[in-house]
Parts: C-alpha cells; sequence; structure tokens
C-alpha cells in the first residue's frame, strides 16, 4: 500500500534529527498560527500563493532562499561541530552516516536551494523593472518555476523526518549512488528534490531569455541594456543549456535506480567515468549560473554607490559572453585525477584558466569604476568592497587547482572545500546580500537599517576568513575532505578555529534576521517616497515607485542610454507625469502554478517511496491540472487608464509634497548624507 | 623538461613564507616537505603559480583599499569625474596583465602536465644503469586496500611498504565504487574505478612511514579508508619481503572473497602468496563479463600512451 514506506522510516531513535523535525515543525506553526490569528490566509492565498506578479514571485524565492540558508548553515555547524570534536579517541556525536548525509544535504542546498532561488529572486525583482517590461514574458510558467523550486525544497525537509537523505554527497557520483551501493531512499530523495527544482529553473531560464529579448522598451539596443540585465541575459541562457543534461543525467541514474538499466553501474557496461563527464557539463556552467548575476549586482552597487558610470560598459558585457561560452569548456578540471592523457588535462587546464582573464578584466573594471568617484560606505558597497578583496583570493586557488600537477595533490582536499567556498560566498553570496540591501527597498519601499547591515556584514566577514582560512592550511597539511573522523594531531587545532569562524557566520545571520525585524520597526524613518532610493540610481528600476505599482510603469516610454534615469534627471524630465494614460494588459493571478507544485511534491514523494498508486494518481491530477490550465481563456485583463491614472496621480501628488522643486532636480533625502548628483558634478 | 636546479631556491622561499604564517606547523606539512620527486615537482609547481598569481592579487586588494579611501564620498578633495568611463590604455593595460599570465600559466600548465604524467616511468640511474622498478597491483575495497606484489608473489592489507629510491610502478582498480588513492608526501593521486586499470608512478627518495588514505568518498568506512606507508632502505624492503613469506596466510580466491567482504579498520594482514597469480586482472574482469585485458588491447593502450609522449 505505502511501497518502501513503513512507521520505521521514521527515526524516533536519532535525537538530534527528531530535534530538528521538531525544531522545523515548531517554526511552521507558529508562522501558521500567527496567519491564522491575524486572519491573513486568504490575503496570503489571493496576493501571494496564486500571483504571477514577477515581483512577489521574486520576493516569494529570496524569502525561500533565507529559509533554506537556515537549514544549509545549521549542517555547516553540525559539520563544523563534529570535526572539531571526533580527533583520535572522540568519534564526535554523529555516525558516519549521518554525517555523510548532512554534508550531502549541505553542498545540495546551498548551491540549489539556496544560491538558485536568491539570483532567480532578484532576476525577478529587479529584470522587468531595469527594461521597463510590465512583467516577465511567461508569467504563470514564472509561477509554476517557483514553486516547482518549492517543492523540490520541501522534498528535502520532508526527508529530514521521513526516511534519510543520499549520503553520496551532493555530486552523487555513481556506483556509489546507484541502487547497489545505496539502496535505501536517500539517493532518491536528492535526485527528485534535484529533478523537480531543475524543471522550475529550465523553465526560469526560457522565461528570462525571451523576456529580455522580446520585452525590451523601443530604443533599448542590446548594447543599451543595463549590465546587470546583460549579465542575467547569459545567465539564462547558460541555464538554458545546462540545465536539460543534468536532467537526463539524472533521469539516466534514476533508470538505473528504478529499473535496473546500467548507464552508470560497475557492471553490465555502464561506465562511471560518463556520469562524472555529464553531471559536470551541468556542473561547471552551473558555477557560472551563480556568479554572473552576482557580478551584474556589483556592477550596479559600485556605479550607483560611487555616483560614477560603470568603466568599461562594452569590456564588461564581453567578459560576460565570453565566460558564458568558455564555462561550457572547463568541465573536466572536476577530475583530472581520473587518468586522462597529459594532453586532455593539458588542454582543459588552459581553458579553465583562460576564465580568470575576463573575470580579471571585470575586477579592474570595477576598480576604475570606483576611482575618480565618490565612494559611499553603506552596506551593498560594503560587500563589494569585501568582494574586491577576498575574491581574488578565492580565484588564486582556483587557478591553482586548475593546474593538473598542482591538483594531483590538492584534489578532493580541505583546500578544495576552501576554494570553493572562497568563490561562492564572497562571489555569489555577497553578490546576494548587496543586491538584497541594494534593492529591498525597491520591493517594499523602505530601507535596510545600515547599523545592524554593518554589524552583520563585520560579523560575516570575520567568520568567513576564520571558518575557510585555516580549510587552506588543512589542505597543506593533507587533509582530505568528508571526513567525519580523524587522527591527525596537527589538523585539530584548525578544526577549532573554524569553527568559532562558522559560529561568528551564525551571528551575522542572527543580525541580519535583527536588521530585518528593525527595518520593518523603523518603515516609516527609511520609507522611500521618491523611488529613487540611493538618489544616485542610474537604472530604469528607480524610476518607477517603491515598491512599483503592479503594472510596473505607466508608460512605456522609448530609451535614449545605458544609464536611462541618469540620463532623464540630468535632463530635467525623470519626474514628468504622462499626458495621458492607457488601458494596461495584465496577467490574471492562477492557483495553477500552486497546485502543479504540490502535485509534483506528491509525485516526487510517491516515486521516492514507490507508492506506485499515488505515483499515477498524481501524474494524472498534473495532466488534469494542465489540461484544465491551458483550456482557460480567461487569463489576462485590462487595467483601466482611470485606474492608472489614480494611482499615478497619488503618487505625483507624493512627490510634489516631499519636495516642491522636484521637476529635474535630485530629491533630498533625510536619512542618509545626500550627494545632490547636479552639485557633485560642478565640483 | 623543466630544470630542477631553478626551482630550488623555491622551496625554501615557500617554507619561508609559510613559516612566518604559521609558526612552525606548516613545515610538517606534507604536501610542502614531500619525500619523492614527484611530491617535490608538485610543491614547485604549487609555489610557482602562487607567486605569478600575486602579480595582479596583490594590486587588486591594494588599489581597493587605496580607491575606496581616495575617493570616499567625505574626500571633498578628491577629483570627481562621474562620467569618465572609458579608456583604451586602462582597457589595453587590464586586458594585458591578465593574458601575460595565463598565457604563461599556461605554458606552465603544458609542461608540468606532461611532466607528472602519473602514467609516465620514472626513470632513476644508479651508477649508469636504470634501477629496476617493482611493480605493485592495489585493489581498493570496502574500506580498506589490498596491494599485490606481483613479481614478489606476495600480498599485504592496509600496508605498502617500498623500497626507498626504486621506481613504483602501480596499477590500480577497485572492487567497489570509485575510489581515490594517495599518499600525500609522495604526491599524484589517482582514481581506483571497478572494471578498469588506472596507473600511477611513485618514487619515495627517503626512508620513513608516511599515511596513504583514500580521498573520495566511499561509504561509511570511507574516514577509516587509510594505511601506512614504509619506505625503507633496499635491504630492509628484501628482509621484510622475506619476513612476509613467512607468513602462514596465502591468498587465493576464498580468501579473497571473504576478504572482499565489506569491513572497518582491518588490521594489517600479510599473505605469503598469491593465487592464482592473475587475481588482479580477474578482479578487473569481474566487471567486463570476463573479459580480461588482452595482451593487445593492452598493447594498444601502451601505444596510444607512448604516441602521447
Amino acid at each position: 500500500m505505502f511501497g518502501k514506506l513503513t512507521l520505521s522510516a521514521i527515526p524516533y531513535h536519532a535525537p538530534i534529527i527528531m530535534g530538528a523535525v521538531a525544531f522545523t515543525m515548531l517554526g511552521a506553526l507558529i508562522i501558521a498560527g500567527l496567519i491564522s490569528y491575524y486572519g491573513k490566509w486568504g490575503y496570503l492565498w489571493r496576493e501571494w500563493l496564486t500571483s504571477v506578479d514577477h515581483k512577489k514571485i521574486g520576493i516569494m524565492y529570496i524569502i525561500l532562499a533565507f529559509v533554506m540558508l537556515l537549514r544549509g548553515i545549521s549542517d555547516a555547524i553540525m559539520m563544523r561541530t563534529q570535526q572539531a570534536m571526533s580527533f583520535g579517541p572522540d568519534h564526535g556525536y554523529l555516525p558516519p552516516d549521518h554525517y555523510q548525509q548532512i554534508f550531502s544535504a549541505h553542498g545540495t542546498i546551498m548551491i540549489l536551494f539556496v544560491a538558485m532561488p536568491f539570483i532567480v529572486g532578484l532576476m525577478n525583482v529587479v529584470v522587468p523593472l531595469q527594461i521597463r517590461a510590465r512583467d516577465v514574458a511567461f508569467p504563470f510558467m514564472n509561477s509554476l518555476s517557483f514553486w516547482l523550486t518549492v517543492a523540490g525544497a520541501m522534498l528535502i525537509m520532508v526527508s529530514l523526518g521521513v526516511g534519510d537523505f543520499s549520503r553520496a554527497g551532493w555530486t552523487g557520483y555513481p556506483p556509489l549512488s546507484g541502487i547497489h551501493y545505496s539502496p535505501g531512499t536517500g539517493v532518491d530523495y536528492w535526485d527528485w528534490a534535484i529533478q523537480l527544482s531543475g524543471i522550475g529553473t529550465l523553465m526560469t531560464g526560457i522565461n528570462f531569455t525571451v523576456t529580455i529579448l522580446r520585452m525590451r522598451p523601443p530604443g533599448m539596443t542590446l548594447m543599451k541594456m543595463p549590465i546587470f540585465t546583460w549579465s542575467v541575459l547569459c545567465t539564462a541562457i547558460l541555464i538554458m543549456l545546462a540545465f536539460p543534461p543534468l536532467t537526463v543525467t539524472l533521469a539516466m541514474l534514476s533508470l538505473d535506480r528504478y529499473l535496473g538499466m546500467h548507464f552508470f553501474t560497475n557492471t553490465l557496461g555502464g561506465d562511471v567515468m560518463l556520469y562524472a563527464n555529464l553531471f559536470w557539463i551541468w556542473g561547471h556552467p552551473e558555477v557560472y549560473i551563480v556568479i554572473l548575476p552576482a557580478f551584474g549586482v556589483y556592477s550596479e552597487v559600485v556605479a550607483t554607490l560611487c555616483g560614477k558610470r560603470l568603466f568599461g560598459y562594452t569590456t564588461m558585457v564581453w567578459a560576460t559572453a565570453v565566460i558564458t561560452i568558455l564555462s561550457f569548456s572547463v568541465w573536466l578540471h572536476h577530475f583530472f585525477t581520473m587518468g586522462a592523457s597529459s594532453a586532455v588535462n593539458s588542454v582543459f587546464s588552459i581553458t579553465t584558466m583562460l576564465i580568470a582573464i575576463p573575470t580579471g578584466v571585470k575586477i579592474f573594471n570595477w576598480l576604475f569604476t570606483m576611482y575618480r568617484g565618490k565612494v559611499r560606505f553603506e552596506t551593498p558597497m560594503l560587500w563589494t568592497l569585501a568582494f574586491l578583496v577576498l575574491f581574488p583570493l578565492g580565484g588564486m586557488s582556483g587557478v591553482m587547482l586548475a593546474l593538473p600537477g598542482a591538483d594531483f595533490v590538492l584534489h578532493n582536499s580541505e583546500f578544495l572545500v576552501a576554494h570553493f567556498h572562497n568563490v561562492l560566498i564572497t562571489g555569489t553570496l555577497f553578490g546576494m546580500f548587496a543586491g538584497y540591501s541594494y534593492w529591498f527597498p525597491k520591493a517594499f519601499g523602505f530601507g535596510l537599517d545600515e547599523k545592524w547591515g554593518r554589524r552583520a556584514f563585520w560579523a560575516w566577514i570575520i567568520g568567513f576568513v576564520m571558518a575557510f582560512a585555516p580549510l587552506y592550511v588543512l589542505g597543506f597539511l593533507g587533509m582530505t575532505r568528508r571526513l567525519n573522523h580523524y587522527t591527525n594531531p596537527a589538523w585539530h587545532p584548525w578544526l577549532e578555529i573554524a569553527f568559532v569562524g562558522t559560529m561568528v557566520v551564525v551571528l551575522g545571520i542572527v543580525f541580519q534576521i535583527v536588521q530585518l525585524v528593525v527595518s520593518v520597526r523603523n518603515r516609516e524613518r527609511t520609507r522611500d517616497v521618491t523611488g529613487d532610493y540611493w538618489q544616485n540610481g542610474r537604472t530604469l528600476e528607480w524610476a518607477t515607485a517603491s515598491p512599483a505599482p503592479f503594472y510596473n510603469f505607466a508608460t512605456i516610454d522609448p530609451v535614449h542610454e545605458i544609464d536611462e534615469f541618469m540620463y532623464l534627471k540630468e535632463k530635467g524630465i525623470a519626474y514628468k507625469e504622462p499626458k495621458q494614460y492607457r488601458d494596461i494588459h495584465m496577467p490574471r493571478n492562477t492557483p495553477a502554478g500552486f497546485v502543479l507544485g504540490g502535485l509534483s511534491f506528491v509525485l516526487g514523494f510517491g516515486l521516492i517511496w514507490h507508492i506506485w498508486w499515488l505515483v499515477v494518481l498524481s501524474a494524472l491530477a498534473t495532466l488534469v491540472t494542465v489540461i484544465v490550465r491551458a483550456m482557460n481563456d480567461d487569463v489576462d485583463y485590462y487595467v483601466p487608464a482611470a485606474e492608472v491614472q489614480q494611482i499615478e496621480e497619488a503618487r505625483f501628488k507624493q512627490l510634489k509634497e516631499t519636495d516642491p522643486l522636484l521637476s529635474g532636480q535630485a530629491l533630498q533625502h533625510t536619512h542618509t548624507p545626500v550627494i545632490l548628483v547636479h552639485e557633485a558634478q560642478q565640483s | 623538461m623543466l630544470k630542477t636546479r631553478i626551482f630550488k631556491g623555491t622551496r625554501w622561499l615557500a617554507l619561508g613564507s609559510l613559516v612566518l604564517l604559521d609558526g612552525c606547523s606548516l613545515t610538517n606539512s606534507p604536501l610542502l616537505d614531500p619525500a619523492g620527486p614527484v611530491g617535490r615537482s608538485e610543491m614547485h609547481l604549487i609555489v610557482i603559480a602562487f607567486l605569478l598569481m600575486l602579480i595582479p592579487v596583490i594590486p587588486v586588494i591594494v588599489m581597493t583599499f587605496w580607491f575606496a579611501r581616495r575617493y570616499r564620498a567625505s574626500n571633498t578633495n578628491a577629483t570627481y569625474k562621474p562620467n569618465w568611463a572609458h579608456s583604451n590604455k586602462i582597457e589595453l593595460v587590464v586586458w594585458m596583465i591578465p593574458i601575460l599570465i595565463v598565457a604563461g600559466l599556461s605554458v606552465l600548465s603544458w609542461i608540468t602536465t606532461h611532466k607528472l604524467n602519473p602514467y609516465k616511468r620514472l626513470v632513476v640511474k644508479q651508477n649508469g644503469v636504470a634501477v629496476k622498478s617493482l611493480p605493485i597491483d592495489v585493489i581498493a575495497l570496502n574500506w580498506k586496500w589490498l596491494f599485490i606484489y606481483p613479481e614478489q608473489h606476495l600480498a599485504t592489507v592496509n600496508q605498502m611498504v617500498i623500497p626507498v629510491g626504486t621506481p613504483l610502478n602501480i596499477h590500480l582498480t577497485s572492487d567497489t565504487v570509485m575510489t581515490s588513492f594517495f599518499i600525500p608526501r609522495l604526491g599524484t593521486q589517482i582514481y581506483a574505478m571497478a572494471g578498469m586499470m588506472t596507473r600511477l608512478n611513485l618514487l619515495a627518495s627517503r626512508a620513513g612511514t608516511f599515511t596513504g588514505l583514500n580521498t573520495q568518498i566511499s561509504g561509511v568506512g570511507f574516514s577509516k579508508m587509510h594505511f601506512k606507508v614504509i619506505a625503507m632502505k633496499p635491504q630492509g624492503f628484501a628482509t621484510w619481503v622475506a619476513k612476509v613469506h613467512r607468513s602462514p596466510k596465502q591468498l587465493d580466491f576464498a580468501t579473497y572473497r571473504k576478504l572482499e567482504k565489506p569491513s572497518l579498520v582491518n588490521p594489517v594482514t600479510y599473505y605469503s602468496d598469491v593465487s592464482p597469480n592473475t587475481l588482479f586482472s580477474d578482479v578487473i574482469a569481474k566487471y567486463t563479463q570476463g573479459r580480461k585485458l588482452t595482451s593487445a588491447q593492452e598493447q594498444l593502450a601502451l601505444r596510444s600512451f607512448r604516441s602521447s609522449h
């Protein structure tokens, strides 16, 4: 009746796991209780869960990323605690079986359910606003992408309390991840969680490629697109090219596991090396999928907060494009130690190092954007500066690993762990934090608290260095990754320092939560009335209100410049009321995305536990939902011009009350030091 | 061929800078104080790459602090040029620096990757005569290592004894999942995979006891899957071989089948004889429907290997 699922799948006997389950369920209950107490279920359903508005979907993506970050960091704390304890006679508190599930979950979660939702969230919030579009090209598909990602994340969360998670690492190399060596359901949780979210991500790639290519306003040629939009376009193309191989590879692994096929088994012609190649044909472009949008964020932040045009826009675009293309030519560097010939190894080594060229150029361009600018040290800029200092170190260790001769001794070591955390944390995560604090006022209409932002920043920086510098050293001390126990006394002090570092990072996350609470409480003090929160906003997202009205822009005017909003401000027409309003064509909200996400979660759960009737039932229900949705022609509506006029006039009235000298002038705020654009230019 | 002489100084430079960083514990680093020529070349490579990379990295870090301070918004003395966003000269320089460094690193990569090819035989000459290499067949098992010495007709579990100064010609396979065989003090790791044979050529140039381990996650016994490598003078090695030959245990198929079963922290075991002689290739053949690596195939593999050098 329930396939492989029995009551014994719930790990009653493991107090740590049950504690985590209880904690998670308690959190969920408190949130549900609060929603009921304030009677917000209807609001939540109508305005958020069924929304196809890119801004709301973006915010939900980022909430998902933060929730999963808490899970990922919990895993990190457990691993660091284990490694700080389990030296010599002490075996720590985690048996290898549990420890291996934790590092597998940590990697999977941090890459696919923190980094990915965070970048897709920022893409959603920002890109349509930057290109003056009303929404993305396929708003319903956007909602579906999000709910499929949630379904994947929920499968991982469920694996905590029902059954177990994969023990084969986040890369799931067979034959270890095959049915012979991993007969349980752990690998299946990992597999279907990635499959569901992967399909969601693939649709996001399609959506944003089409949005950016087809929905730009007149005048915005490709080389007049804001740089963040450019980086998202390259990312979206990378997603479209890289995710299908992942889906197919995992499907092949599933065929091995479910139908006894032999793609990646040891026996009957299976080839484990094939999996390594296929996995990294997705896996390496994936690295650039998560880093390119972060590069885009840094480009926007550095230009705005230095009050200066981005240095070398054309170079930046070409550098991004070159990285996009080169990222498909380097995958073999993940397994130089597999016995390939010297010629193959050196070719992949050289292509890998070639990527350092456009990346290096980008870093110099950010520096020269600061040069002769006016650098403001608000939180987004702090993250950018930290990136500029720390990321090159990660790049340096990356080039060392790209040399096969060096990789032969550094492969699979703690040095490697230090390297990819160095690039992913200071590159991607800091970029996401910069984007979060930079665009938060645009999404919510008020800013984030600077004082707590700074505290969080310093805790993160100090914690990061303390947690990962020791891992570089450990690599040279011959420590391999993923050990749950060791006997070498030389490693122990370094692992204790790394543990302390992790706890400082946790403090940073606590400060970020405090920052959010404080900011919400003080929201009237940082209210953004003008829409141009940083006063130096250069691109179009700052031209509309904060938060933007649901239709984003009342009129779709032609674009003249890369920094169009700055151009309009300089011309004195940034806040001009349009002469005439028109009806606006908008997509209607739909529960279909939510329902399909829920059904695919059930489908995934059925597949994991071999509950075939549930699989058939949820597959049929999915099909029916898709058909019903496809037959529904009532998917859009027109916002009457009068309603648009009402909303816009209210905004202009408020703008005039804030600053009567509005037209053409940059607005004065009271909560941050003011740098008036025109005044600054005269000096 | 790179001349080792060029690199002699870099070792001291590396050790010196690392001592500065960290008192003394890193001088014990197996990677920075290797016991053989392979590891030594790899250490030189790491140091050279590190120093080359400092050429762009240090200026970037210095410029970040310098520009952030010099052009801080509160500094009214600094020049402010909000629309200055292009300079051919700067563009040229920022492209040329990484291009030149990567070009240098690429040459370095090509040369060292060929030089350090793990499949390449190491040649050691004594009195003008090449020292005969010692073949060792390694089988990765759950969760222990089996070492077969085909010329000595003996086998050991979780202990690899080697003569100093003799090139090791290691063949590897796995009778379980993918593993990676690594002796940090000697350098270069290589995967051991079922149904396949990989090769590794190492050399210990001084006596000592080193740690060897598996670096590729392989299940619950992964953290315990390490072994001792004892490098001894050739006479000591001969004595050790004689000692193993006196062991009452012998490795035949029945024993192997028992040994192959998953176990943790296997004690060091000596087998005075291995029968059949083809045990290593039989283990590979388990996964290839009984097809053995025929001599023709082997020759083909060998030829393609040679042509790449």
